[in-house]
């Protein structure tokens, strides 16, 4: 054609993933649930990094959040009530060459999987955690989370929750080996999708909290925030999330942040006056379990039966 | 009397350049004196971190190295240092060796070493001793500074000897002074010296075997060690009379390993192919790990511990789902802990061994005893209905075969497989046959070629239940696994039509299962008057039991079950051809015939085999069942298969 020598045509990539390849089934969530956003942002940055559908898996727990996977056009699994991450880490150990994603909950996460929580952080196997914050106890019709603010009603709290309520951002920059922290809010898609991009990036286990609506329970209790973006300094840096200009002008109060600082982060969570977003901290040179689930991944069969024998020869008579 | 000591004391004669040899008379053949046996059984108990189960393992290494045939029962408390000289802090080794194979601990001791005279207690309460036991007992209790330790040990005299046993007190602690600063670390050497005399054991191999212990801590320990050891040789001989019985070593068996289940566990996992084996630690099932965690990477394995059981079984899960069938190893408690996930496994049809070494139970119960009652828990322990393939090894040999056969069944059947083992497998040692690997007891290879068009994640064949499984990776077989009801497609369902049929398709898979198997052999005939039939551990005393009242000429016979679920078949022809049928298991049932009660009678509730029997196969299924804490004896269960053949009036 024009003359033009066929290889010199453009280089197509055998196979090209558009959005649509990576949806699932009709999400059931309520209308103006904060679900749908997180679930836009995942399938936009599988179809940017054009991730093989048949090499993405996408693990849950049980709660409104955890129904996901469901929605994804990949490999799903749809665990227990609090067990995403170790179930998340066993498909991750003998097989690094998935991309995985996990969807868990306050309720999830924080309370009845919250051993697992601060071990798969230290265990810092490669994958995406997405924690959806909506303070509440939602598919079970409003009860009191670990995320719960104090004095909020609930059907377990009738005259409002008894005790403080934990910060996920707070709790898991205090674990050992913790690699990656951030935190977002369903109600900005650019942020929440730079910063589940820089995630998706990070080597080690990403943490991103995710503060996000339950337009049903909890539909009020970031309005102030949403109301008042000054309320939800962005955190910049070089090395943190990067926001088009346009859209961080929407937020009055930025505030440089080194994520690399472990100290500054904590003291940047503590504050109880605002609600900073963006990456809190980062650190890739922190040992990931991965490397050491894999051993041996590689053997051949001839090596595996020679080892055998070798065990075996040790009892012989 | 067997063993008695030479007339005149010379323990201060004792030294150290008493020369090992096969054995002090230089040769390994029995003297004119001497009566060839055909077994003996030995114990060394002590107090814990004496060592006495390192001396009786290789007191029972060496004794298959001479070609005798070896079982090794370990008396562990359930603390690692609890008080010295407790009775129920008894820790101790029995080993029963002799010229056949041996499949059980057997009945009474012939002979026991005592490091104190306390721990024998607990023995003795368990019957472990009758009149006629000789006991070489550590006599520097007699004169302890504390008055309450001289009277106690007094009064443990009188005791032994009220139950007619020979007690012989020997100062083996001030002995092996002239050897160690510090004899409650190496006196358990000295008594393996004595035993080795006692017995015409090749104290060469015992050398060699301290040899391969010790080498890693260096030449000093192993010089020492071995030192000990003869000083135990030259001890013995000075002290004691000949042996007036003996076990000849027999043709030594070159392709037998010698291990105990725990280990026949972690090669079963290595000769099955399953690369991760995901636990958090539980006695009486960690040593398996323990020795997975030191070979595994031989053959690309990694062991997992994770920080909960559940988090074990979770990740095992997750590795399954990917594609690499894992394995978790555990005990009852924490087979309470997994039930949920394993309830999700039976439900979304994942692949995985989990291996139960049964202990004591409810709860926390006896860590380190044996017991057999987690059967109905992992037939029947997940909320709604959740069958799965459950197995039970019943020999050392069991432990490694049946974890082979665990993950075939788990990826031919889509299913989690539960094998049953328990505290007596797990520590006993007996030489096994080697098994001979080859590469299709590996897993293949995972596939990831593209998956068939058309077919769906859950494309159950009607009959069998059976479906192929996608694995993460296949092109063109995304699905979301689920524990909530779900169709052919993996999609969520809650109408009543995909529920039963998902119930039904997984039940139907043990059927399918149930189709492929043989009925169990039959050990004696098939008629009788009495029937036996067990599982688990039991086997080799129950068949030992069997073979004493069939020699005295009763009629019967024992059948012993390795599929407990689903059931081998054939269970009803073989039931039919006798009087009676009846199990024996370690767990607990109230009698058959009932509680009495306020002047009546309640039913009771029988043990866990009978009651599935009876479900299974029917008819009347007697049953006999107890919770000692420990491994039933031949005698014991002999006594009941007499009792009940007396019932029967055929005696």
């Amino acid at each position: 054609m024009f003359g033009l020598k066929k290889d010199w045509s453009l280089d197509v990539l055998p196979r090209y993933f558009t959005f649509e390849d990576y949806e699932g089934g009709e999400a059931r969530w309520c209308p103006g649930c904060g679900d749908f956003g997180v679930l836009t942002a995942v399938q936009r940055i599988c179809r940017d990094k054009q991730i093989p559908p048949e090499k993405t898996v996408c693990v849950s727990g049980i709660g409104c959040s955890s129904r996901l996977p469901h929605y994804m056009h990949t490999y799903g699994f749809h665990g227990l009530h609090g067990r995403a991450l170790p179930i998340a880490c066993g498909i991750k150990s003998r097989r690094p060459d998935l991309t995985v994603w996990v969807a868990t909950g306050d309720g999830d996460c924080c309370s009845i999987g919250a051993g697992h929580w601060i071990h798969a952080i230290r265990y810092n196997m490669d994958m995406v955690v997405m924690l959806f914050d909506n303070n509440i106890y939602g598919l079970t019709k409003m009860q009191t989370s670990p995320t719960t603010r104090r004095g909020f009603r609930t059907n377990t709290h009738p005259e409002g929750a008894w005790i403080p309520h934990l910060d996920p951002t707070a709790v898991t920059l205090g674990f050992t080996n913790v690699s990656f922290v951030a935190r977002t809010v369903d109600w900005n898609p650019p942020h929440l999708y730079a910063t589940l991009q820089k995630a998706s990036e990070h080597r080690g286990m990403s943490f991103v909290h995710i503060l996000q609506r339950c337009p049903h329970f909890t539909g009020k209790v970031f309005e102030e925030l949403q109301q008042d973006p000054a309320l939800t300094p962005l955190l910049t840096h070089d090395d943190g999330i990067q926001l088009d200009p346009d859209v961080a002008k929407i937020f009055p109060n930025h505030q440089v942040h080194d994520p690399s600082d472990h100290g500054a982060a904590m003291q940047m969570v503590e504050r109880d006056d605002v609600v900073p977003i963006g990456l809190f901290f980062q650190d890739q040179s922190r040992p990931c379990y991965d490397e050491f689930m894999k051993q041996g991944l590689e053997m051949a069969t001839e090596d595996k039966l020679r080892g055998l024998e070798q065990a075996l020869d040790h009892f012989m008579i | 009397m067997p063993i008695r000591p030479v007339a005149k004391n010379t323990a201060s004669s004792v030294s150290m350049s008493a020369s090992p040899g096969t054995r002090a008379s230089g040769s390994a053949e029995a003297q004119a004196n001497q009566q060839v046996v055909e077994e003996r059984i030995v114990e060394i108990v002590a107090d814990s971190g004496e060592g006495a189960q390192k001396a009786g393992q290789i007191f029972g290494t060496i004794s298959a190295k001479m070609g005798n045939g070896v079982w090794t029962v370990e008396i562990i408390p359930a603390e690692i240092k609890p008080p010295s000289r407790s009775r129920a802090g008894a820790s101790g080794i029995r080993i029963r060796f002799g010229t056949k194979e041996m499949t059980n601990m057997g009945d009474e001791a012939d002979l026991v070493v005592a490091l104190n005279e306390q721990v024998l207690f607990g023995r003795m309460e368990q019957r472990a001793y009758h009149k006629g036991t000789v006991l070489l007992l550590e006599s520097k209790w007699r004169d302890d500074p504390d008055p309450k330790v001289r009277q106690a040990y007094a009064d443990a005299l009188e005791q032994f000897q009220h139950n007619g046993y020979t007690v012989h007190e020997m100062p083996m602690e001030q002995a092996c002074m002239e050897h160690t600063s510090n004899p409650r670390l190496g006196k358990n050497m000295f008594v393996l010296g004595m035993l080795c005399w006692i017995y015409q054991r090749d104290a060469t191999l015992a050398e060699q075997e301290i040899q391969a212990i010790f080498g890693r801590k260096g030449e000093k320990v192993v010089a020492m060690n071995q030192a000990l050891l003869r000083a135990g040789v030259a001890f013995a001989r000075e002290q004691l009379e000949e042996d007036p019985y003996y076990i000849p070593p027999m043709e030594v068996d070159a392709s037998r390993m010698v291990l105990n289940g725990n280990q026949a566990l972690g090669l079963g996992v290595m000769a099955a192919g399953i690369e991760v084996v995901s636990m958090y630690p539980i006695t009486p099932a960690t040593s398996a790990s323990h020795y997975l965690a030191g070979v595994y990477k031989k053959v690309g394995g990694v062991v997992h511990q994770a920080e909960d059981e559940i988090a074990a079984m979770g990740f095992a899960i997750g590795c399954s789902y990917a594609g690499k069938t894992a394995c978790t190893i555990t005990s009852g408690p924490g087979l309470a802990l997994k039930t949920e996930l394993l309830g999700l496994a039976v439900m979304a049809e994942v692949p995985l061994v989990i291996i139960d070494v049964q202990r004591g139970s409810p709860s926390t119960g006896l860590p380190t005893k044996v017991e057999q009652g987690d059967l109905l828990a992992a037939l029947y322990g997940e909320p709604g209905d959740a069958p799965k393939p459950v197995l039970a090894a019943a020999t050392i040999e069991d432990c490694l075969e049946l974890t082979v056969t665990a993950r075939k069944i788990a990826e031919a059947f889509r299913t989690p497989v539960i094998l049953l083992t328990d505290a007596n497998l797990a520590s006993g040692v007996q030489p096994i046959p080697r098994p001979q690997v080859t590469e299709d007891w590996l897993a293949p290879p995972i596939d990831q070629s593209p998956w068939q068009d058309g077919v769906c994640p859950y494309d159950w064949d009607a009959e069998t239940g059976l479906s192929p499984r996608p694995i993460p990776g296949q092109r063109g077989g995304e699905y979301v696994l689920t524990g909530l009801t779900h169709t052919r497609h993996s999609k969520v369902a809650y109408d009543s039509h995909s529920h039963q049929l998902g119930c039904e398709m997984r039940s139907r898979k043990l059927a399918a299962l149930r189709s492929t198997l043989t009925p169990p052999k039959i050990h004696g005939d098939e008629q009788g008057d009495l029937l036996v039939v067990g599982w688990g551990s039991t086997l080799g005393a129950i068949e030992e039991a069997v073979n004493r009242a069939r020699a005295e000429g009763q009629r019967v016979s024992s059948v012993h079950l390795r599929f407990l679920s689903p059931m081998e078949p054939g269970l009803k022809e073989i039931f039919s051809g006798f009087k009676r049928v009846m199990t024996v298991e370690i767990s607990y049932s109230d009698p058959p015939e009932g509680l009495t009660m306020g002047g009546g009678t309640q039913p009771g509730r029988p043990s866990q085999l009978a009651l599935l029997l009876r479900e299974q196969v029917g008819g009347e299924i007697d049953y006999w069942s107890i919770t000692p804490g420990h491994p039933l004896s031949p005698r014991q269960i002999y006594d009941v298969l007499m009792g009940r053949l007396a019932d029967l009036d055929v005696v």
